[in-house]
């Protein structure tokens, strides 16, 4: 394989981002990812982390995230919220130097906790991130149906 | 949740071997060390070895040694080998367990066996190799990684953003 370079996301690695979300999803979500490079995207502040995995000029995978303070009671910390290596591009570490990209981008903008939040059925990501060290945090989601306990 | 002595026996046992799976390790070795049976542990290593994780190697210097994946071999596939975690024992049911609070009861205890179970589903043994190894490391490391984040600018952020929600 090619050498691999973690950049930033240009605005024409979209349609080969937006391919590999629906491959692994099995959903297109165009108009979701031209939010996200508004949101993340090239021009966006420090705190705000939109990269890609190149390999030669190809876009493999990505990882989305942000430096967030005081949600849910805690302090600052790196939230990761998307990550995903095309298939035909795994096991060769191009997850795991996507994250240790992002991270790095965390400990620069001055935080010293990642966190990631994902369903427990994906065995997948969940064992991924696992590999790389984390562990369960101390919060725990809860949910409920709306229309099952209104007031 | 609470493993059966045989899993934790299991995983103590798959874990030694998978630390070097070149090496031959004896059941007595491993019972020794653990301070376990060793008639017990060496029916718990015939069963890991029909399950295909290990095989036992004769001769002198013989024992067992791992054959399975470690990246892809997780808690879950060694406690699977032994018992089936969160399910009751087959036709028991417990006093009460029918009642409003029985059934309230064991939906909260199933809440705690689903996150359980994907704990134990998502570690493969080299995340538990690599989970002792830096336990090993321990302190040293964490004082050391404090010292180099303490000199970190931590920028002052308060604008309310979306919740974070990781895609797959």
């Amino acid at each position: 394989m090619d050498p691999v370079s973690i950049r930033r996301a240009r605005r024409g690695d979209l349609d080969q981002i937006i391919a590999i979300d629906a491959t692994v999803t099995g959903l297109e979500k165009r108009n979701y990812w031209k939010s996200v490079y508004r949101r993340y995207g090239v021009a966006g502040p420090a705190e705000r982390q939109f990269l890609v995995a190149d390999v030669a000029g190809r876009v493999v995978g990505f990882v989305i995230g942000e430096v967030r303070d005081w949600e849910f009671g805690s302090e600052a910390c790196g939230w990761v919220f998307g990550i995903d290596v095309e298939p035909g591009s795994r096991l060769a570490g191009i997850g795991a130097r996507l994250l240790e990209a992002i991270c790095a981008s965390f400990r620069r903008a001055g935080v010293r906790k990642v966190r990631t939040m994902l369903s427990r059925d994906n065995k997948l990501i969940l064992s991924f991130f696992r590999s790389q060290g984390m562990m369960a945090g101390p919060f725990i989601p809860l949910e409920m149906d709306l229309d099952e306990h209104v007031g | 949740m609470k493993l059966q002595k045989n899993s934790s026996l299991a995983l103590y046992s798959v874990l030694e071997f998978a630390a070097d799976p070149t090496r031959h390790i004896s059941a007595a070795e491993i019972a020794d060390k653990y301070g376990v049976s060793p008639h017990h542990l060496a029916k718990v290593l015939s069963e890991l070895a029909r399950a295909g994780i290990v095989e036992s190697v004769r001769g002198v210097g013989g024992g067992y040694r791992f054959i399975g994946n470690v990246r892809r071999l997780t808690l879950m596939d060694v406690i699977q080998t032994f018992e089936q975690p969160g399910l009751p024992e087959s036709g028991r049911r417990e006093p009460g367990e029918l009642t409003p609070v029985g059934k309230a009861l064991g939906a909260v205890l199933s809440e705690i066996d689903e996150i359980a179970k994907a704990t134990l589903s998502s570690i493969t043994l080299t995340t538990m190799l690599r989970l002792m190894e830096r336990q090993q490391r321990g302190p040293a490391e964490s004082v050391a990684r404090r010292k180099n984040n303490g000199a970190a600018h931590r920028a002052s952020r308060s604008r309310p953003r979306p919740s974070p929600a990781t895609k797959a």
